[in-house]
Protein backbone atom coordinates (compact mmCIF):
# COMPACT_ATOMS: atom_id res chain seq x y z
CA UNK A 1 0.00 0.00 0.00
CA UNK A 2 1.24 3.29 -0.43
CA UNK A 3 0.04 6.65 0.90
CA UNK A 4 0.96 10.56 0.75
CA UNK A 5 2.56 11.61 3.77
CA UNK A 6 3.29 15.50 3.76
CA UNK A 7 3.17 15.70 0.06
CA UNK A 8 5.46 12.57 -0.33
CA UNK A 9 4.62 9.01 -1.77
CA UNK A 10 5.59 6.55 1.04
CA UNK A 11 5.13 3.02 0.66
CA UNK A 12 4.20 0.74 3.22
CA UNK A 13 4.87 -2.14 4.65
CA UNK A 14 1.37 -4.27 4.34
CA UNK A 15 1.24 -4.88 8.36
CA UNK A 16 0.55 -0.86 8.96
CA UNK A 17 -2.86 -0.80 8.49
CA UNK A 18 -3.70 2.31 10.93
CA UNK A 19 -2.73 5.49 12.03
CA UNK A 20 -0.74 4.85 15.25
CA UNK A 21 1.17 2.04 13.55
CA UNK A 22 2.02 4.66 10.90
CA UNK A 23 3.70 6.87 13.20
CA UNK A 24 5.77 3.85 15.03
CA UNK A 25 6.64 3.06 12.01
CA UNK A 26 7.81 6.91 11.08
CA UNK A 27 9.15 7.07 15.02
CA UNK A 28 6.88 9.48 15.88
CA UNK A 29 4.85 7.67 18.53
CA UNK A 30 6.34 9.92 21.59
CA UNK A 31 6.07 13.38 19.64
CA UNK A 32 3.67 15.70 19.83
CA UNK A 33 2.12 15.86 16.49
CA UNK A 34 -1.90 16.49 14.89
CA UNK A 35 -2.25 14.21 12.09
CA UNK A 36 -5.07 15.12 9.12
CA UNK A 37 -6.46 12.15 7.20
CA UNK A 38 -7.61 13.09 3.69
CA UNK A 39 -8.38 16.69 4.89
CA UNK A 40 -9.99 15.44 8.42
CA UNK A 41 -7.81 15.82 11.40
CA UNK A 42 -7.86 12.68 13.45
CA UNK A 43 -8.69 12.54 16.92
CA UNK A 44 -5.61 10.79 19.02
CA UNK A 45 -8.67 8.15 20.27
CA UNK A 46 -9.33 7.14 16.93
CA UNK A 47 -5.73 6.51 15.82
CA UNK A 48 -5.28 2.44 16.81
CA UNK A 49 -9.29 2.44 14.92
CA UNK A 50 -8.62 4.55 11.69
CA UNK A 51 -7.91 2.22 8.90
CA UNK A 52 -5.95 3.34 6.11
CA UNK A 53 -6.09 2.83 2.32
CA UNK A 54 -3.85 3.12 -0.72
CA UNK A 55 -4.06 6.54 -1.82
CA UNK A 56 -4.89 8.14 1.43
CA UNK A 57 -3.59 11.76 2.13
CA UNK A 58 -1.76 11.94 5.68
CA UNK A 59 -0.57 15.24 6.82
CA UNK A 60 1.53 14.95 10.30
CA UNK A 61 2.13 18.58 11.49
CA UNK A 62 3.46 19.88 14.69
CA UNK A 63 4.61 23.15 16.40
CA UNK A 64 7.80 24.90 15.71
CA UNK A 65 9.06 28.58 16.63
CA UNK A 66 7.55 31.12 15.18
CA UNK A 67 6.49 34.68 16.44
CA UNK B 1 13.34 41.84 42.11
CA UNK B 2 11.15 43.53 45.40
CA UNK B 3 8.93 45.82 42.92
CA UNK B 4 7.56 42.82 40.66
CA UNK B 5 6.06 41.38 44.10
CA UNK B 6 3.72 44.56 44.81
CA UNK B 7 2.71 43.49 40.77
CA UNK B 8 -1.06 42.00 41.17
CA UNK B 9 -2.83 43.52 38.52
CA UNK B 10 -3.65 40.19 36.02
CA UNK B 11 -3.71 39.99 32.50
CA UNK B 12 -6.53 38.37 31.75
CA UNK B 13 -7.39 37.12 28.29
CA UNK B 14 -10.49 34.94 28.02
CA UNK B 15 -10.63 32.87 31.37
CA UNK B 16 -7.06 32.74 31.97
CA UNK B 17 -5.16 35.34 33.86
CA UNK B 18 -1.60 36.47 33.26
CA UNK B 19 0.77 37.49 35.93
CA UNK B 20 3.50 38.80 33.15
CA UNK B 21 2.43 41.28 30.12
CA UNK B 22 5.24 40.03 27.93
CA UNK B 23 4.05 37.76 25.70
CA UNK B 24 7.45 35.80 23.58
CA UNK B 25 7.46 34.50 19.99
CA UNK B 26 9.74 31.46 19.81
CA UNK B 27 10.82 32.02 16.33
CA UNK B 28 14.45 32.60 15.11
CA UNK B 29 16.54 31.81 17.92
CA UNK B 30 20.28 30.84 17.25
CA UNK B 31 20.10 28.22 19.36
CA UNK B 32 17.42 26.05 21.94
CA UNK B 33 19.84 26.37 24.98
CA UNK B 34 20.04 30.45 24.18
CA UNK B 35 15.81 29.91 23.66
CA UNK B 36 15.67 28.60 27.11
CA UNK B 37 17.17 31.08 28.90
CA UNK B 38 15.88 33.76 27.21
CA UNK B 39 12.04 32.46 27.84
CA UNK B 40 13.45 31.59 31.10
CA UNK B 41 14.12 35.34 31.88
CA UNK B 42 11.88 37.16 30.06
CA UNK B 43 9.09 35.87 32.48
CA UNK B 44 6.89 34.89 30.04
CA UNK B 45 4.02 32.98 30.79
CA UNK B 46 2.80 33.01 26.94
CA UNK B 47 4.26 31.53 23.56
CA UNK B 48 3.48 31.86 20.25
CA UNK B 49 4.41 28.85 17.99
CA UNK B 50 3.69 28.26 14.04
CA UNK B 51 2.19 25.19 12.65
CA UNK B 52 3.90 23.24 10.64
CA UNK B 53 4.64 19.75 8.63
CA UNK B 54 6.85 17.25 10.27
CA UNK B 55 10.06 16.35 8.56
CA UNK B 56 9.45 13.06 8.27
CA UNK B 57 12.32 12.05 7.42
CA UNK B 58 14.18 13.31 10.34
CA UNK B 59 11.88 12.16 13.03
CA UNK B 60 14.73 12.70 15.76
CA UNK B 61 14.88 16.70 14.85
CA UNK B 62 14.57 18.26 18.45
CA UNK B 63 11.53 20.59 18.60
CA UNK B 64 11.49 23.65 21.18
CA UNK B 65 8.38 22.79 22.38
CA UNK B 66 9.17 19.30 23.59
CA UNK B 67 12.12 20.36 25.93
CA UNK B 68 9.56 23.39 27.41
CA UNK B 69 7.69 23.04 31.31
CA UNK B 70 4.00 22.76 29.48
CA UNK B 71 2.89 23.18 32.97
CA UNK B 72 4.28 26.49 33.13
CA UNK B 73 3.67 27.99 29.95
CA UNK B 74 0.07 28.71 27.96
CA UNK B 75 0.28 28.19 23.74
CA UNK B 76 -0.15 30.78 21.27
CA UNK B 77 -0.62 29.41 18.38
CA UNK B 78 -0.43 31.60 15.19
CA UNK B 79 -2.24 30.90 11.95
CA UNK B 80 0.94 32.56 10.53
CA UNK B 81 1.06 30.83 6.52
CA UNK B 82 -2.48 31.05 5.95
CA UNK B 83 -3.44 33.73 3.21
CA UNK B 84 -6.95 32.87 3.98
CA UNK B 85 -10.06 33.01 6.11
CA UNK B 86 -10.29 29.31 5.35
CA UNK B 87 -6.68 28.13 5.47
CA UNK B 88 -6.64 29.58 9.01
CA UNK B 89 -9.21 28.03 10.45
CA UNK B 90 -7.72 24.81 9.52
CA UNK B 91 -4.24 25.46 11.35
CA UNK B 92 -6.23 26.63 14.29
CA UNK B 93 -8.34 23.32 14.33
CA UNK B 94 -4.80 21.53 13.83
CA UNK B 95 -3.06 23.27 16.78
CA UNK B 96 -6.25 23.10 19.08
CA UNK B 97 -6.42 19.26 18.00
CA UNK B 98 -2.98 19.05 19.81
CA UNK B 99 -4.96 19.34 23.00
CA UNK B 100 -2.54 21.53 24.76
CA UNK B 101 -4.17 24.91 24.00
CA UNK B 102 -7.71 26.31 22.92
CA UNK B 103 -6.26 30.03 22.03
CA UNK B 104 -5.14 31.13 18.66
CA UNK B 105 -3.22 34.07 17.17
CA UNK B 106 -5.08 34.79 14.32
CA UNK B 107 -2.66 35.85 11.69
CA UNK B 108 -3.60 36.16 7.74
CA UNK B 109 -1.10 38.09 5.61
CA UNK B 110 -2.47 40.02 2.89
CA UNK B 111 0.66 41.46 1.63
CA UNK B 112 3.80 39.26 1.49
CA UNK B 113 6.09 42.51 1.27
CA UNK B 114 4.98 44.27 4.38
CA UNK B 115 3.16 41.06 6.15
CA UNK B 116 0.22 43.33 6.69
CA UNK B 117 -2.91 41.71 7.88
CA UNK B 118 -5.82 40.77 5.67
CA UNK B 119 -8.12 42.61 7.63
CA UNK B 120 -11.09 41.08 5.86
CA UNK B 121 -10.16 37.44 5.65
CA UNK B 122 -8.77 37.80 9.53
CA UNK B 123 -12.34 38.77 10.72
CA UNK B 124 -13.92 36.06 8.77
CA UNK B 125 -11.46 33.20 10.02
CA UNK B 126 -12.61 35.20 13.88
CA UNK B 127 -15.98 34.66 13.21
CA UNK B 128 -15.80 30.74 12.67
CA UNK B 129 -13.06 30.13 14.96
CA UNK B 130 -15.44 31.98 17.71
CA UNK B 131 -18.01 29.46 17.16
CA UNK B 132 -15.96 27.02 17.27
CA UNK B 133 -14.94 28.12 21.33
CA UNK B 134 -11.58 28.79 20.41
CA UNK B 135 -9.47 32.18 22.85
CA UNK B 136 -9.65 34.25 19.56
CA UNK B 137 -6.53 37.04 19.24
CA UNK B 138 -6.69 38.63 16.20
CA UNK B 139 -2.91 40.68 14.62
CA UNK B 140 -4.41 43.42 12.83
CA UNK B 141 -3.23 46.54 11.75
CA UNK B 142 -3.64 49.77 13.90
CA UNK B 143 -7.14 50.06 12.12
CA UNK B 144 -9.26 51.51 14.86
CA UNK B 145 -12.69 50.35 13.51
CA UNK B 146 -11.57 46.98 12.99
CA UNK B 147 -10.53 46.39 16.21
CA UNK B 148 -13.99 47.70 17.39
CA UNK B 149 -15.54 45.52 15.01
CA UNK B 150 -13.35 42.31 16.08
CA UNK B 151 -14.39 43.15 19.45
CA UNK B 152 -18.05 43.35 18.86
CA UNK B 153 -17.74 40.02 17.23
CA UNK B 154 -16.53 38.83 20.81
CA UNK B 155 -12.76 38.23 19.88
CA UNK B 156 -10.97 37.90 23.53
CA UNK B 157 -7.89 40.34 22.57
CA UNK B 158 -6.85 42.78 19.81
CA UNK B 159 -3.00 42.73 18.66
CA UNK B 160 -2.69 45.65 16.47
CA UNK B 161 1.02 46.02 14.92
CA UNK B 162 3.60 48.20 16.01
CA UNK B 163 4.48 48.39 12.43
CA UNK B 164 5.43 45.29 10.18
CA UNK B 165 6.67 42.43 11.33
CA UNK B 166 10.25 41.90 11.89
CA UNK B 167 10.84 45.15 10.77
CA UNK B 168 11.91 46.83 14.33
CA UNK B 169 10.69 50.31 13.46
CA UNK B 170 8.83 50.73 16.66
CA UNK B 171 5.54 52.44 17.05
CA UNK B 172 4.71 53.96 14.11
CA UNK B 173 1.70 55.05 14.95
CA UNK B 174 1.12 56.18 18.33
CA UNK B 175 -2.22 57.74 18.50
CA UNK B 176 -4.01 55.16 16.56
CA UNK B 177 -3.01 52.51 19.25
CA UNK B 178 -3.77 55.59 22.09
CA UNK B 179 -7.36 55.13 20.22
CA UNK B 180 -7.81 51.56 20.13
CA UNK B 181 -6.47 51.32 23.46
CA UNK B 182 -8.93 54.32 24.57
CA UNK B 183 -11.93 52.08 22.97
CA UNK B 184 -11.22 48.88 23.80
CA UNK B 185 -12.89 46.36 26.34
CA UNK B 186 -10.83 43.54 26.07
CA UNK B 187 -7.32 43.44 26.05
CA UNK B 188 -5.25 45.31 23.70
CA UNK B 189 -1.66 43.40 22.66
CA UNK B 190 0.96 45.40 20.81
CA UNK B 191 2.14 42.98 18.49
CA UNK B 192 4.96 43.23 16.28
CA UNK B 193 7.52 45.88 14.32
CA UNK B 194 8.76 46.47 18.54
CA UNK B 195 12.69 46.88 17.91
CA UNK B 196 13.70 48.60 21.55
CA UNK B 197 13.01 48.18 24.77
CA UNK B 198 12.05 51.60 24.73
CA UNK B 199 9.10 50.73 22.42
CA UNK B 200 7.67 48.11 24.92
CA UNK B 201 7.78 50.53 27.52
CA UNK B 202 6.33 53.06 24.96
CA UNK B 203 3.47 50.67 24.02
CA UNK B 204 2.62 50.47 28.09
CA UNK B 205 2.62 53.63 29.12
CA UNK B 206 0.40 54.22 26.26
CA UNK B 207 -2.27 51.63 28.26
CA UNK B 208 -1.24 49.02 26.09
CA UNK B 209 -2.42 45.31 28.38
CA UNK B 210 0.40 43.57 26.58
CA UNK B 211 3.33 43.22 24.34
CA UNK B 212 4.29 40.27 21.97
CA UNK B 213 7.51 40.03 20.40
CA UNK B 214 9.75 37.71 18.93
CA UNK B 215 12.73 39.32 16.38
CA UNK B 216 13.29 41.84 18.92
CA UNK B 217 14.98 39.39 21.24
CA UNK B 218 15.38 36.18 19.23
CA UNK B 219 17.36 38.78 16.56
CA UNK B 220 19.88 40.85 19.30
CA UNK B 221 23.36 40.09 19.71
CA UNK B 222 22.40 38.65 23.19
CA UNK B 223 19.02 37.55 22.91
CA UNK B 224 18.86 36.31 27.08
CA UNK B 225 19.99 39.87 28.26
CA UNK B 226 17.13 41.31 25.75
CA UNK B 227 15.01 39.49 26.95
CA UNK B 228 15.17 40.50 30.46
CA UNK B 229 15.22 44.04 28.74
CA UNK B 230 11.64 43.43 27.61
CA UNK B 231 10.99 41.91 30.91
CA UNK B 232 11.51 45.40 33.03
CA UNK B 233 10.80 47.59 30.30
CA UNK B 234 7.19 46.11 29.95
CA UNK B 235 7.14 46.40 34.16
CA UNK B 236 8.22 49.98 33.57
CA UNK B 237 6.08 50.87 31.47
CA UNK B 238 2.86 49.12 32.76
CA UNK B 239 3.81 50.86 35.92
CA UNK B 240 4.40 54.10 34.35
CA UNK B 241 0.93 53.86 33.15
CA UNK B 242 -0.72 53.17 36.43
CA UNK B 243 0.84 56.53 37.88
CA UNK B 244 0.07 58.46 35.29
CA UNK B 245 2.12 60.56 34.13
CA UNK B 246 2.04 64.09 34.00
CA UNK B 247 0.79 66.50 31.56
CA UNK B 248 2.70 67.78 28.67
CA UNK B 249 3.19 71.33 29.02
CA UNK B 250 4.39 74.29 26.58
CA UNK B 251 6.99 76.02 28.75
CA UNK B 252 8.89 75.27 31.94
CA UNK B 253 7.67 74.80 35.54
CA UNK B 254 10.16 74.75 37.98
CA UNK B 255 10.45 71.64 40.31
CA UNK B 256 13.00 74.01 42.83
CA UNK B 257 11.17 76.75 45.29
CA UNK B 258 11.23 80.56 43.52
CA UNK B 259 10.89 82.27 46.82
CA UNK B 260 13.94 82.84 49.86
CA UNK B 261 16.66 82.26 46.70
CA UNK B 262 19.80 83.31 48.85
CA UNK B 263 20.97 86.06 46.26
Amino acid sequence: MHVIVNGDKLDLPEQIEHIHRLLSHLSLENRIVVVEHNGSIVPKDAYEELRLSDGDRIEIVQFVGGG
Amino acid sequence: MEFEKKDHDALCIGPYPFHSRLLLGTGKFPDFEVQQQAVEVSGTEILTFAVRRMNVSDPNQPNFLERLDLGRYTLLPNTAGAANAEEAVRIARLAKASGLCDMIKVEVIGDSKTLLPDPIETFKACEILLEEGFIVLPYISDDVVLARRLEELGVHAVMPGASPIGSGLGILNQHSLSLIIEQANVPVIIDAGIGTPGDAALAMELGADGVLLNTAVSGASDPVRMAEAMKLAVLAGRYGYLAGRIPRKRHATASSPLDNIPI
